[in-house]
Formats: C-alpha cells, sequence, structure tokens
C-alpha cells in the first residue's frame, strides 16, 4: 500500500513539475512558429531579375494537378508587348485555394521554376468566389532593378522560352 | 423592422450593448465535436497545448449540438452524412455558425465524384471557408479569427 502511495505521489510530482516549466503554447497571432523549409504553402507565381515572368503559359502545371485546380490560358508574346521569354505567356492564371491540395506537383511540373508553393497558410474566405486567385494575386511584385510587364524588347532577345538557366538550387 | 425602429433611438445604449453582446458571442463559442476525416486531427491539435483554443474561449469541444455555436466541418462530407450533418446543424441553438475546414469541407476537394458532397454549402449555410489541405492548426484559428471578426461587425439588425 505504501508503494502505491508513494507511486501516486511521483505521478503528482511530475504533473507538479510542469506547473513551474515554460508553457508550449504559440501565443498565435502576435507569435508565429516559423514553417520548415520545405512547407507548402500558397503559391506565387516568380519572376526573372529583369522583371520579366517566369510563366510561359504551358498548362504544365494545370495538366499535373490531380484536383484540377489550375486554369492557365496563354497569349501570344510580341516584341512590343513582352510578358516573359518565348512565344507565349498566361494572360489568364489561376487557382482555386478551395480546391488546390498543396501537393507541390504544379512546383515539379514546371519547366520555368515559375510557381513555387511559398509559406503562407492563413486563408479563410468568406465566400467560394473569392478562394479564386488570378494572376495578379499569384505574382511577386517586380525585383529591384527590373520593369514591369508588359516589356518592349529587342527582336530576337528572348527567343527561347527557357532561357539558360543556372542549375535548380 | 429591426430593434432599433421599435425601442426607437437608442442611441449610444444600443451602441454599447452590441459590443457587449458580440463580444460574449466571440469569447465563449463553443464548438461542435464535428471530425470527419484527417482534418479532425489538425483540429483536436489547434486545441491541445502548442495552439491552444481555449485562449479565444473554445476549449470546449461539445458532443451535444444543443450546447455548441460553432460547427467546424473537418473533413469530407459523404452523401450518406449528409442528411446527418444537416439535422445536427438544425439541433444547434441559434445564434450559430459554420465554418467549413479544408479543401473537402469546402468544395469537394480532391475528391470531385458522386459520392462527395461538393461542399458542405449545399446543404447548410457555410460562414469562412478556410483552404488548406488539411489546413495547419494556425490557420484554422486564423479562419476562427476571421469569422469573429465578421461577429463583431454584426449589430441588432442583423439578428432581428
Amino acid at each position: 500500500m505504501i508503494d502505491g502511495i508513494v507511486e501516486l505521489l511521483r505521478g503528482m510530482g511530475i504533473t507538479l513539475s510542469h506547473l513551474f516549466k515554460k508553457p508550449v503554447t504559440y501565443q498565435y497571432p502576435e507569435e508565429k512558429r516559423p514553417v520548415r523549409y520545405r512547407f507548402k504553402g500558397r503559391h506565387e507565381l516568380k519572376r526573372y531579375d529583369n522583371g520579366l515572368e517566369k510563366c510561359i503559359g504551358c498548362s504544365l502545371c494545370a495538366a499535373a494537378c490531380p484536383a484540377d485546380a489550375i486554369f492557365v490560358e496563354a497569349s501570344e508574346n510580341t516584341d512590343a508587348e513582352r510578358f516573359s521569354p518565348g512565344e507565349r505567356y498566361a494572360s489568364t492564371y489561376e487557382i482555386n485555394m478551395l480546391r488546390c491540395i498543396f501537393c507541390g506537383f504544379c512546383e515539379d511540373a514546371c519547366p520555368t521554376e515559375a510557381i513555387v508553393l511559398e509559406d503562407k497558410y492563413e486563408l479563410s474566405f468568406y465566400d467560394r468566389a473569392s478562394a479564386i486567385y488570378t494572376k495578379e494575386m499569384l505574382i511577386v511584385p517586380v525585383p529591384e532593378g527590373g520593369q514591369d510587364t508588359p516589356q518592349i524588347t529587342e527582336p530576337g532577345m528572348f527567343d527561347r522560352s527557357i532561357p539558360d538557366m543556372e542549375n535548380p538550387k | 423592422m429591426g430593434l432599433e425602429q421599435k425601442a426607437g433611438d437608442l442611441g449610444i445604449v444600443t451602441h454599447r450593448l452590441e459590443d457587449l453582446v458580440n463580444w460574449g458571442r466571440t469569447n465563449a463559442m463553443w464548438p461542435l465535436l464535428f471530425g470527419l476525416a484527417c482534418c479532425a486531427i489538425e483540429m483536436m491539435a489547434s486545441q491541445a497545448a502548442h495552439y491552444d483554443a481555449s485562449r479565444f474561449g473554445m476549449e470546449l469541444n461539445r458532443p451535444a449540438p444543443r450546447q455548441a455555436d460553432l460547427m467546424i466541418v473537418a473533413g469530407r462530407v459523404s452523401r450518406k452524412m449528409a442528411p446527418v450533418v444537416r439535422r445536427l446543424y438544425d439541433q444547434m441553438p441559434e445564434p450559430k455558425w459554420v465554418i467549413a475546414m479544408g479543401d473537402c469541407a469546402s468544395c469537394g476537394g480532391i475528391f470531385n465524384n458522386y459520392a462527395i458532397v461538393q461542399g458542405v454549402d449545399e446543404i447548410i449555410p457555410v460562414d469562412i471557408y478556410v483552404a488548406g489541405c488539411p489546413p495547419r492548426p494556425e490557420a484554422l484559428i486564423d479562419g476562427i479569427m476571421t469569422l469573429h471578426e465578421s461577429i463583431r461587425q454584426e449589430s441588432f439588425k442583423d439578428w432581428a
């Protein structure tokens, strides 16, 4: 019986010791827990350093998407009005965040590394229509020293859709 | 016809009473225990020590709909489950709110087939949709805070 009481007290002692430990709670809205390096959150459409969009409107992401969440519509680039290198660019790019399962297949399918799943996860909506993110909402701001699209470019300068890139990181 | 017309110009009293009632509604919102699939794991995590939903007065997940204010539909709703969801919603006392947590509850998500309800808004009115598959506990808490924000904007006119 004494053994039982000792074991009971030992258990309660552990409970008591937790009273004096630092609480593990993250005070969420104020203090955010950093996400992991490979976390997959909301998408972003990337740009090259000169401001041209990486997306060439090939729809491979839409084909790879298991949930059919992506809609891409491509249009022709011209040298007077250039959005991306190569022949075409995505004139419409929509992702339904309520369909997307954040698997990252679009990221894998993209030949130009244009779409990247970043670290934003706070996606709550009042209605379903506002969950459809358009190209304007997804694309990153123009980097410093770059120029906003559409750009006027020299003929023959951006003929290839996939320019010579450095090795993927 | 709202309360303001019936009671005349209550001025500052009405305003303060609204604030008080909305404060009460947002700070003791008990969710209905309603996990249907993998999102339920994240819903549990949002109530466990690390994210601790009781900071917002919602530590009590009521298994009985009569005691609940908020229905967090966490997971895919099959066609067979749909009547049960509707009945539980009807049994909840007013005022009541619904959060569709995750892709499946919001719009069917990846399960675009005959067996799954393509969004619980087919059967019950949804206030907040939380995207993610499943959403992180923070994302759910963010959805709850968005709901709280919309409740704080409510006035007597909306209730009457």
